[in-house]
């Protein structure tokens, strides 16, 4: 089959390895070989189907969690074991998943709605909230949205569930509008204390740990909201925020800012993917017209984001066929500043900037040399010395190293170990 | 102008400092050999303008001030706060409120800022705040690490002062892995030096391939150069910091992340996540390192609910945290130079809500200590608790005095390039 020529000539191979590190954790070349037989549309369509079991996860158990009775350290042990558990547990979805685009989009949406267990406490209350991204997270934004307002872990965090007519807590209103839905400057104080009385009532029932509403704790008078006047409640208020044009365009920013590279609301480039997600706000359209749009795969594009560190864990343990074990990869996680259900704040994970510092360079570079010590080295150690940094380019599906990252490879082509180690660390593997 | 979160946080200019890679011999687990030594660090010494250390402490979430400097004797405050302003014997764990002066007094958990405050190093800036202020976390945190009001700044109010004054990555020191907005210039940024081991792992080949592949100039994208300078950083910073803090064990902090603020809560004292910090930067300080602004912050601020228990647990943090601090100095000539400035993007609202806490705020006090300190005196008026804004503590000090009185008096820089214009300094050093 002829290779698809994409933007400055590129080969089908090199694009479908960029949507790869994107829309996933990166290919291993054996993927990329099969994906690149199929061409870029084929593999396209293949990430956003929505049908399909995927073979990868199909056998591995959802974490458990039980209900442990006894003195604070007691139950604090369980609950830190579990959490520990459910991190691992869902870095190796990333990396087993033959399909990695829903666990990618699951990773937005816990950013987006950023929600921390610090505060919930509950390691399963999260859990729930993860699977509600999971199997939400490709669909219509409108529906989304109205499951994360009443997810019990979300109202834990934002206060939802102390919210009374007599004194309306604020807290979930305003960063839904500001951080979930349109940006700030795009509602008043006005709207948001009018949306804090819509949401009165709500409740997580301490019985069933789900959402309850509670009439008599509920302000049902007229509000004016966004211009309209009426005695709107908490799903009116979500109904009515989604519809707004900003909240169209401030989505589509957030996304492209997360798969492609950081935008503003106002960026025409925003303009015209809005088309795309608009009218019915349906986040696999979206992915589609950005995953094929020319600026996907410009050069500002493939050079413009850095990987969080999620991504790059789980992305290098995935090129080297490895699982997320043990405490020490949660430690390195840790180093890095980032840990999954751990967002330091409802303003989820910073981008770019954030992640380059001289601690996150010793980071990197520790958990590297540790993930290099147990590798199999085979694809490196078994060609002859000068071809060595090629091979490991190749294993970790990058297109080629710069001058001055192929020189430094060579001073350690006689070391296996330490060439994959310096690989993992390179300015070009380190970029998304 | 709307300012997304992105734009807020990303930071995307000044990423990374300008520091090249002065690669040298030396016995330390820091040896990488570069085959080519490009420039050797400038011998611009920034402390030679300087006038002693800044130590920055952010406290994330908004710290009600009211809760912190407490008019205990305001009807007007007992009424808005309810419980909340119950600080009666039995009515509050660590028991009754401090008093200072001018009907006003410390949360209960302070006790070690009461010694300072009587030993004269410690100062309290009442009402700081700016005009309009914003309730947002981020854009409120935004204003104040960049010293702007005008929401237009991807940099830190030290941005100027740090593109000023050479390349030496370590004239500034974030601890953590990452480096605020305040201490990120346009060109220059602080080092970021995590808690944990600070060993650059690996064989002496490595090592020495690594610092060679640390060349911004080899690379075209901006992130990756970005990438690379930190690498750079981190050889220079590493050689001089290693032994510092070699044999820190890892933070045990870090494991308590998962359960929060509960960690503090049956250790009274108990310094936590902030104490490893300022632990480090005591260490660091006696090392006679170059350091001449330090940042720390501590985070969970943002009481909604529950604030009675959860404020009394981080005051008790911050309370035990500093005492340490200045303690661990104690005989330390550099000791006499130190000051410490602690803020939060905003303060809370005066009423308490029904989730037994508050919502954001706008104004609150400022803290600053240090033997240099003109302290055990309060700074500014106190806010009104009749004229409000709305519900909120009108600020009577612009924040930007503050860090003109510390550009001027401690960073020896001039304020008005940082800040823009001439606010009037305090005088409390």
């Amino acid at each position: 089959m002829a290779e698809e020529q994409g933007t400055q000539g590129r080969t089908t191979r090199s694009r479908i390895a960029h949507l790869y590190r994107r829309a996933g954790f990166g290919a291993r070349p054996e993927e990329l070989d099969a994906a690149a037989a199929r061409g870029y549309r084929v593999t396209v369509d293949h990430l956003l189907d929505a049908d399909a079991t995927d073979p990868g996860v199909a056998t591995m158990a959802d974490p458990t969690f039980s209900k442990v009775f006894g003195d604070f350290m007691t139950v604090r042990r369980h609950r830190r074991h579990e959490a520990s558990q459910m991190m691992l547990w869902w870095i190796n979805r990333m990396i087993a998943a033959t399909n990695p685009l829903p666990e990618k989009l699951t990773l937005f949406w816990h950013d987006h709605f950023a929600t921390s267990l610090q505060k919930v406490g509950s390691p399963e209350l999260m859990f729930r909230q993860n699977q509600l991204f999971r199997t939400m997270g490709a669909g219509r934004f409108e529906p989304l949205a109205q499951a994360v307002a009443k997810d019990a872990a979300m109202m834990v965090w934002l206060d939802s569930n102390s919210n009374k007519r007599e004194s309306p807590n604020e807290n979930f209103a305003r960063e839904l509008f500001e951080l979930f839905t349109l940006g700030a400057g795009n509602y008043s104080e006005a709207d948001v204390k009018a949306a804090a009385r819509a949401f009165t009532g709500w409740r997580v029932s301490p019985r069933t740990q789900q959402f309850a509403f509670a009439p008599r704790l509920h302000d049902g008078d007229a509000k004016v909201l966004f211009g309209e006047t009426g005695s709107f409640g908490g799903d009116d208020v979500v109904r009515l925020v989604t519809g707004r044009p900003e909240c169209a365009r401030f989505v589509t920013a957030q996304l492209w800012s997360h798969f492609a590279r950081p935008v503003t609301p106002d960026d025409p480039l925003v303009a015209e993917l809005t088309d795309a997600f608009t009218p019915e706000l349906d986040v696999r359209a979206l992915l589609r017209a950005m995953f094929l749009h020319p600026e996907f795969d410009s050069a500002s594009t493939r050079t413009g984001l850095v990987k969080q560190p999620i991504e790059y864990v789980a992305g290098a343990l995935r090129a080297l066929g490895r699982r997320a074990e043990g405490v020490d990869l949660l430690r390195a996680l840790r180093q890095l500043d980032q840990e999954p259900f751990v967002p330091p704040s409802v303003g989820g994970w910073p981008a770019n900037g954030y992640w380059i510092s001289t601690a996150s360079s010793l980071g990197r570079m520790r958990f590297a040399e540790a993930v290099a010590r147990d590798a199999d080295l085979t694809p490196v150690a078994s060609v002859s010395r000068r071809a060595r940094p090629e091979a490991v380019a190749h294993l970790l599906s990058v297109d080629g190293w710069g001058a001055t990252t192929t020189r430094a490879l060579e001073k350690v082509a006689d070391e296996p170990r330490s060439l994959l180690t310096l690989a993992l660390v390179a300015p070009e593997y380190v970029l998304a | 102008m709307a300012i997304t979160r992105r734009q807020f946080i990303t930071g995307e200019v000044g990423a990374g400092a300008a520091g090249a890679v002065g690669v040298a011999l030396s016995q330390s687990p820091w040896q990488a050999r570069g085959d080519d030594k490009t420039a050797a660090t400038t011998t611009t010494v920034p402390t030679a303008s300087s006038k002693g250390t800044l130590v920055l402490v952010t406290l994330y979430g908004g710290n009600d001030g009211l809760d912190t400097v407490i008019p205990f004797e305001d009807a007007r405050y007992l009424g808005a706060r309810g419980e909340l302003g119950n600080f009666s014997d039995g009515g509050h764990p660590d028991g009754a409120v401090i008093p200072l002066a001018d009907g006003l007094a410390l949360h209960p958990a302070l006790t070690g800022l009461k010694r300072l405050w009587d030993a004269r190093q410690l100062a309290i800036v009442r009402g700081v705040g700016y005009p309009a202020p914003n309730r947002s976390h981020f854009v409120s945190m935004d204003i104040w690490q960049s010293g702007s009001t005008d929401g237009g700044s991807t940099t830190g109010w030290l941005g100027p002062w740090l593109d000023a004054t050479g390349t030496d990555p370590l004239r500034a020191i974030a601890v953590g892995a990452s480096v605020p907005r305040i201490l990120r210039g346009e060109k220059a940024s602080a080092t970021a030096v995590p808690l944990g081991p600070f060993a650059l792992p690996g064989t002496p080949a490595l090592k020495a391939a690594f610092g060679s592949m640390q060349h911004p100039d080899g690379f075209d994208a901006p992130l990756a150069a970005a990438i690379a300078r930190s690498g750079a950083d981190l050889l220079t910073t590493g050689r001089t910091i290693a032994d510092v803090v070699a044999g820190r064990p890892e933070s045990e902090a870090g494991a308590a992340n998962l359960e929060g603020v509960a960690d503090g809560a049956d250790r009274p004292g108990h310094t936590g996540e902030l104490g490893e910090q300022l632990s480090l930067v005591a260490r660091l300080i006696k090392a006679d390192l170059p350091t001449t602004v330090y940042s720390v912050g501590l985070g969970g601020f943002d009481t909604h609910a529950n604030e009675k228990a959860v404020h009394a647990q981080l005051l008790g943090q911050l309370d035990a945290s500093i005492t340490r601090f200045f303690a661990d100095l104690e005989g330390d000539p550099h000791r006499e130079g130190v000051v410490m400035v602690a803020y939060s993007e905003f303060g809370r609202r005066v009423a308490a809500n029904a989730s037994g806490g508050t919502d954001h705020g706008a104004a609150g006090p400022v803290l600053v200590a240090g033997p240099r300190v003109k302290g055990g005196t309060f700074y500014g008026d106190e806010p009104s608790l009749v004229d409000l804004d709305d519900g909120d503590l009108k600020h009577t000090t612009d924040f930007r005095s503050v860090y003109a009185t510390v550009l001027e008096g401690i960073v020896g820089f001039d304020a008005r390039r940082s800040l823009g214009g001439p606010y009037p300094r305090l005088d409390l050093l």
